[in-house]
């Protein structure tokens, strides 16, 4: 019981740092190289612990995030629903495939989800982003095994501390 | 379908990811959004919930804060540091001013007698400072730390020492957001100084460039025309830098002379900055006829705000 609930904080803890990362400001330069870090550990937790990021979790991180930054309510909620509903549907696979290729799937990942943003940004009619815009997945792909291994440490040692 | 029944028969199965709860999801979001595009409920939302969003924001600005904050102690005693901060709002305050006049000179040149005494040379100016929040590095909006509270109202222009800088777009009670003028979907009405040819200057996505379309091609503007608000609109104010044209072109269709220009205001270094507070001239032919001149004004005051 103990340990359930300790994950749970975990989880939370994690995702309000991810929220803090993602309004850190960085040098105007460095901008675009940000990793989508609120989409990066919904796909961790996703398929870490299914049991605490489902759909409905996602969809509300996702209504949490637009009221925080968005301009449009809705659009980051879409776009973690997607990211969290691929996740969990070839989750089996995901999981034991070896890091390297798993930072290979978080690419496909992060690039679909520029796509469900275009889309959404398109059809609340707003112009195309400057090709920087693509620049964050890669970044994200690279961010992907340092947080994958990082998590997983504190998860270990969360575990062993029980 | 095979996945999916391999999902469902692996160990920690469980029933979270069906396409039917993903399609209620979705269609969920897609009203949101709809209803929002409509609406514009969130910025309700947004208003409703500032309790939570403005310490966030105070929160996350506070490394960048911090960071500052250390390099005015290395750099020089506190003392020092808080002497040279009072002094740069005053210049700043000071070279707001001297810009004004400057407007205000070449117009009094070119219109002589026409210029009355109407102009008000004060400026009624109200200081802010930004907070460092990353909202979307693909639209240009910043956060800054005066909101309803202090008088701050959507649509106030807000400048700096050199120039516009953009327009307040949301208020909430400690906070507000500005959009900038290079933010795609901005557009201000600008003239040139040296010829007073009216345009429009569009934001380009990049924070130095902004895009000046549809000139006609018989118009005179050139590589270092200073482009100054116009006043048309009744958004911002006549007579601000905006910004200096860097290139002239010809557009796809040879049709149009396009212009791209930077923009006079420092808008990626700017720490703080200057609401202003007296509203621009009213735009049009006066209002005596009930809301007949509403009409009139409103297509101007549109392009002013953007789409």
């Amino acid at each position: 019981m103990s340990r359930l609930r300790l994950q749970a904080w975990l989880v939370t803890a994690t995702m309000l740092a991810a929220f803090a990362l993602q309004l850190m400001p960085l040098p105007p330069l460095a901008e675009p190289f940000k990793p989508y870090w609120i989409g990066l550990l919904v796909v961790y937790w996703a398929m870490e612990t299914p049991e605490r990021m489902g759909l409905g979790r996602a969809f509300a991180l996702g209504l949490c995030a637009d009221i925080l930054v968005g301009q449009l309510l809705g659009e980051q909620a879409m776009r973690l629903l997607v990211l969290a509903f691929i996740v969990l549907r070839f989750r089996a696979r995901l999981r034991f495939f070896p890091l390297g290729q798993q930072a290979l799937a978080v690419l496909a990942l992060l690039l679909n989800d520029r796509v469900v943003t275009l889309m959404i940004r398109g059809f609340a009619g707003e112009p195309m982003p400057p090709p920087a815009f693509w620049i964050a997945p890669l970044t994200g792909t690279l961010a992907w095994p340092l947080l994958f291994v990082a998590l997983d440490r504190l998860r270990l040692r969360q575990r062993s501390a029980d | 379908m095979a996945i999916a029944r391999d999902n469902a028969a692996s160990l920690f199965a469980e029933g979270g990811a069906s396409t039917l709860r993903l399609i209620l999801y979705l269609a969920g979001a897609i009203t949101l959004m709809v209803l929002d595009h409509r609406a514009d409920y969130l910025q309700r939302l947004r208003r409703a919930a500032n309790v939570v969003i403005e310490p966030t924001y105070r929160l996350a600005g506070l490394p960048a804060q911090v960071a500052r904050a250390t390099r005015d102690a290395v750099v020089s005693q506190n003392q020092l540091a808080d002497e040279n901060r009072s002094l740069r709002e005053q210049l700043l305050l000071a070279q707001a001013r001297l810009n004004r006049l400057d407007a205000l000179l070449a117009q009094n040149e070119r219109l002589k007698a026409l210029l009355d005494a109407q102009h008000d040379l004060g400026l009624a100016v109200q200081f802010a400072h930004l907070i460092d929040v990353d909202l979307d590095p693909f639209r240009h909006r910043v956060v800054l730390d005066v909101g309803a509270d202090q008088g701050a109202r959507v649509g106030q222009p807000i400048i700096d020492a050199r120039g516009i800088m953009g327009q307040l777009v949301e208020v909430l009670p400690a906070t507000s957001v500005a959009m900038l003028i290079t933010d795609p979907t901005h557009a201000i009405p600008v003239v040139v100084e040296r010829t007073g040819l009216r345009a429009i200057a569009y934001g380009s996505g990049a924070t130095d460039r902004l895009e000046l379309r549809d000139i006609p091609r018989s118009a005179d503007i050139k590589e270092g025309d200073r482009l100054i608000t116009s006043g048309l609109g009744g958004r911002f104010p006549a007579g601000f830098p905006v910004g200096i044209v860097a290139t002239v072109g010809i557009d796809a269709n040879g049709l149009f002379t396009t212009a791209t220009a930077r923009p006079s205001a420092a808008l990626d270094r700017s720490g703080e900055v200057l609401l202003l507070q007296d509203q621009p001239q009213p735009y049009g032919p006066p209002a005596t006829l009930g809301g007949a001149a509403a009409p009139a004004a409103a297509p101007a005051a549109a392009t002013a705000e953007g789409p």
